[in-house]
């Protein structure tokens, strides 16, 4: 009953730092988790209390490292969020924090479903984004995962420094055949964020015909084992979507607990202060954590719409974009709506700033 | 009305930085013609940008006394592309002083100019200036400029006019050396108008020279060559403040005022004479000013054009010798032709209407004046290469020449030869100056020195050699239009004229270039050159596989979408060259790679 609510819980620890992270995450920050966990139930507390939360449909603990929290501190957040019968409740983790005792805490707490920081199953590639965990934990993290009845999604980048076509056709390979196979993957083309120690060092940059090529490849692989892209940068069994991404690209409402979590509602989309250290003060001392807004005029909402349905296989209005012959084998017709190509959904930036957005009048 | 016998006109000859300024402030002095309290360094250099250039572009003179005698000090602007002007206050003068740093030696504009005043009958004063430096070696280049000019050695006066050491013996040189004004006071009047200047709220005031005749206060002019007829608002002196007078007599030197608003009609070289008792003859050597050099000037803010035509118009007051007109580019929207007496002419415009205005501009590549020969008879002139017409219907192209006259040291003369080779230049003269240096005589395509030999001549010297020219006539030569064409679109603001021999290396560099600038896009876009209908480089921006975010993280949606509305502004702002969208930047920095 009701539309779909989501609570997003951000934990910004982490063991060490990836050379392409532009996270909210910090690896020195680790003795204020406690006081950070109090505080993400005082904020819950008090946005209940304030905003009349609808109870959530979807809760996703991302980082950072939420398997890093200890498993009684996750507990107590998520105790603190309402929530309906069958809510989704991802947790991401690292594959080598998975343990029996965790996940037992997690199931015991609520969560249904497990998404691991993969990357890839080259140790050089991994090297080479500046990532430190061993690929050899990953088939004894999802089979933990498996037997503790999560669903399991698997986050991979591809197009990183000396990754070869043969390395990342072998990453796919080896997620495909771990044990309970994953019904989720999300492969994304490394992105260089300005700051980065990555941006700094051009010659790891990567190649655009390069990840071009290494999409397609991982669009084969997943969509020939049965995953359906549904976003962009995402595939699932039918059925295993992500719930709160899919909320996400709705354009739906959420709430974001934590520094530097993002919430929506109606238009209205504001965000936390981002480092912990404030965010602990500022919700201590009474204090609200925020430390932007902004509300979207009629256009503009129309536009984000518009914008986030295109990189889903929901497709937009055929007649949000023109006819021009070098769109056409970008975009598929499907009824009323036009949804993107393989080719298409790796130009859709392109497309999304072609997209017409009808000037909404005023009633 | 003075007596002319007590008369001398001068002017100094001199390079950039090698003393005339400091010379004139210790004149002044020296001559108690402005109170040392008020001294303003440099007293006569006005504008700004000459100051920070140190270079002279409009001349100023200046009346001083000295032991009886009185001085009229007539600047010269210091610039290459100002040779008429130059001749023009030469032709005031009956001498002229050429100062030399005594560590540098003459420098090839200051040796040309002193030709020109030998061939004016100037008696020249040499003076080595800057004695004081320890690096100073006066033998040595008094023995070049012996060499080149034949002015005795013993003859150089050494000066410093840092420490006023030897000034008054060179003022005492100019009264004893540099011959008196001759004229006839009977005669029907005659001034030479050697400068003139637009003020604000006294409109074009002229720096005169009296030849024959007297200019009265109260007189109705005719001037000679403008055709027209103006009654004297004022005359007088500067010394250097301006005094008005009721005359001034033959040899005399000083401003005239006549309500005229518009700088073309009281142009350097104009003779004015009485319009009662006109004048038989005008004073000879008067040319109009031709612009040589041209560009386009576009506002990078297309909503700038109104303030670029106003500033335009602004600066035109102050200098008629350029010229500008509307014209449109598909590339670079709407701006103005403008046509230049020569390179360095063309940079102080530019710049100070970037500066002095505040616009953002871009130049298209500097070009010269074409003469087509049609093959059905008849000649077509023009500037603009996408002007040029069809090559089946041209017999042949003229281009402007150069002669250039550069001083180069010795060990360098092979790199400066190799350069004026590949521009096309024709070794006409060479000459030991001294041991050390060279003087070489080019004649050169005006359009090969137009296109970064400056730079090119600094840098291949370390900026020792120096460099003068003027035109030198028009040449046959075999000349092809290059365009460039974007998904076969040509683009005008890249079109260019060059020698045959430079089309396929010219195309190739361009080609080459915009497939860096120009941004893929979601078909396949040839770059191409080509020469009449004949391709001769093509290159091909790739159509793009890739324009995607991957992630939009956790639930911050702000920043994508923020990120996909600045480019969709930047979208806007995009010049479609036929369906192909290309940032303003692109072109703007393909052009000035140009340079
Ligand atoms: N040591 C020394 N420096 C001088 C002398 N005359 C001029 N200078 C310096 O040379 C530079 C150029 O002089 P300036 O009069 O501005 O040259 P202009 O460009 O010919 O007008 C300035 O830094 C002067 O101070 C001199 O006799 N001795
Ligand atoms: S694990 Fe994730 S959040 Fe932590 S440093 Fe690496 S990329 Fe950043």
């Amino acid at each position: 009953m009701g539309d779909p609510f989501g609570v997003y819980v951000h934990v910004p620890f982490c063991a060490s730092r990836c050379d392409y992270c532009a996270f909210a995450s910090w690896t020195d920050r680790d003795h204020l988790m406690a006081r950070y966990a109090a505080a993400c139930v005082t904020e819950l507390g008090r946005a209940a209390a304030a905003e009349a939360l609808p109870a959530a449909t979807t809760v996703f603990f991302g980082g950072g490292t939420p398997s890093r929290l200890p498993g009684e501190l996750l507990a107590e957040i998520l105790g603190a969020v309402a929530r309906r019968p069958g809510a989704e409740v991802t947790a991401e983790c690292n594959p080598e924090g998975a343990t029996p005792a965790l996940f037992a805490s997690w199931r015991a707490a609520g969560v249904t479903r497990v998404s691991f920081g993969v990357q890839s199953m080259s140790p050089h590639v991994l090297a080479g984004l500046g990532r430190r965990h061993d690929p050899a934990a990953v088939p004894g993290a999802v089979a933990l995962a498996g037997e503790a009845g999560f669903e399991v999604n698997v986050d991979l980048i591809f197009g990183g420094p000396g990754e070869s076509d043969g390395d990342w056709a072998a990453t796919l390979a080896a997620v495909l055949a771990l044990e309970p196979r994953p019904a989720h993957v999300s492969a994304y083309a490394l992105t260089v964020e300005p700051g980065t120690p990555l941006a700094a060092d051009r010659a790891r940059h990567p190649d655009e015909d390069v990840q071009a090529r290494r999409y397609a490849m991982a669009d084969a692989a997943l969509g020939g084992a049965g995953l359906r892209w549904y976003e962009v940068s995402n595939w699932a069994v039918p059925g295993h979507e992500c719930r709160h991404n899919t909320l996400y690209w709705r354009q739906g409402d959420y709430r974001g607990i934590g520094c530097a979590a993002h919430s929506h509602r109606r238009g209205r989309r504001w965000w936390n202060v981002r480092t912990p250290e404030r965010y602990v003060a500022a919700v201590e001392e009474g204090r609200s954590p925020v430390a932007a807004e902004e509300t979207l005029d009629a256009d503009r909402r129309a536009f984000e719409a518009l914008a986030l349905a295109l990189r889903t296989a929901e497709g937009v209005p055929a007649d949000a974009l023109d006819d021009e012959p070098e769109l056409r084998p970008l975009l598929s017709r499907r009824g009323d709506r036009v949804v993107l190509t393989l080719r298409g959904r790796l130009l859709a930036d392109e497309l999304s700033r072609r997209l017409r957005v009808p000037t909404i009048l005023p009633a | 009305m003075l007596d002319p016998a007590t008369i001398r006109n001068f002017s100094i000859i001199s390079h950039v930085d090698h003393g005339k300024s400091t010379l004139s402030d210790r004149i002044l002095e020296l001559t108690e013609a402005v109170d040392p309290r008020l001294m303003r360094e440099q007293y006569l250099d006005s504008m700004d940008i000459e100051r920070e250039r140190g270079i002279t572009i409009k001349a100023q003179n200046v009346r001083v006394q000295w032991k009886g005698h009185v001085l009229h000090l007539i600047d010269t602007p210091g610039h290459v592309d100002f040779g008429y002007e130059v001749s023009r206050s030469l032709a005031a003068c009956e001498g002229a002083v050429l100062l030399v740093d005594a560590s540098q030696g003459i420098q090839a504009q200051t040796l040309a100019t002193s030709y020109q005043a030998l061939e004016h009958d100037l008696e020249i004063v040499a003076a080595l200036n800057k004695i004081d430096l320890p690096a100073a070696d006066p033998d040595r280049y008094a023995a070049e400029i012996e060499q080149v000019l034949g002015i005795p050695a013993r003859d150089i006066l050494h000066i410093s006019a840092k420490t006023g050491d030897g000034v008054a013996a060179l003022l005492d040189a100019v009264v004893g050396r540099v011959p008196p004004p001759t004229g006839d006071r009977e005669a029907p009047l005659r001034t030479l108008i050697f400068d003139s200047s637009y003020d604000q709220y006294r409109g074009v005031v002229s720096s005169v020279r009296v030849f024959d005749g007297t200019l009265r206060a109260t007189a109705r002019l005719r001037y000679m060559q403008a055709g027209s007829v103006h009654d004297v608002e004022e005359i007088g002196v500067r010394s250097p403040s301006a005094s008005p007078v009721t005359e001034l007599g033959p040899g005399e030197v000083g401003y005239l005022i006549a309500g005229i608003k518009d700088l073309s009609e009281a142009r350097s070289g104009e003779t004015v004479t009485e319009a009662a008792h006109p004048a038989a003859q005008a004073l000879a050597g008067y040319r109009d000013p031709k612009p040589m050099v041209f560009c386009g000037l576009y506002p990078i803010d297309g909503d700038e054009l109104p303030e670029l035509r106003e500033a335009l118009e602004r600066l035109r007051l102050n200098d008629s010798s350029f010229t500008f007109e509307p014209e449109s580019s598909g590339a670079l929207g709407f701006g103005f032709r403008c046509g230049f007496l020569g390179l360095l002419h063309m940079e102080i415009v530019r710049e100070r209407l970037e500066r002095e205005f505040d616009l953002s501009l871009i130049a298209t590549a500097p070009s010269v004046a074409y003469t087509a020969v049609l093959t059905e008879g008849g000649e077509r002139r023009f500037d603009n290469p996408s002007e040029m017409p069809e090559a089946s219907a041209v017999d042949h192209v003229d281009e402007p020449m150069l002669k250039a006259t550069l001083i180069v040291p010795s060990e360098y003369i092979g790199t400066v030869m190799d350069l004026c080779q590949s521009r096309r230049g024709e070794l006409d003269r060479m000459e030991y100056i001294s041991p050390e240096r060279m003087e070489l005589v080019y004649r050169i395509p005006l359009a090969e020195v137009v296109v970064d030999f400056f730079d090119q001549l600094k840098s291949r010297t370390k900026g020792y050699a120096s460099l003068d020219y003027e035109p030198d006539g028009y040449q046959t030569a075999n000349l092809v239009k290059v365009d460039l064409l974007i998904n076969h679109v040509p683009v005008d603001a890249f079109s260019t004229i060059v020698h045959k021999s430079q089309a396929d290396s010219y195309g190739r560099r361009m080609t080459e270039k915009l497939r860096e600038l120009i941004p893929r896009q979601l078909f396949d876009v040839p770059i191409q050159a080509a020469v009449g209908g004949r391709i001769i480089a093509r290159e091909t921006v790739k159509a793009k596989r890739k324009d995607v975010l991957a992630k939009c993280y956790g639930g911050d949606i702000t920043r994508k979408r923020k990120l996909l509305e600045r480019q969709k502004e930047g979208k806007k702002k995009m010049k479609a060259i036929g369906r192909v969208e290309v940032p303003q930047e692109a072109f703007i920095s393909a052009l000035r790679l140009e340079d």
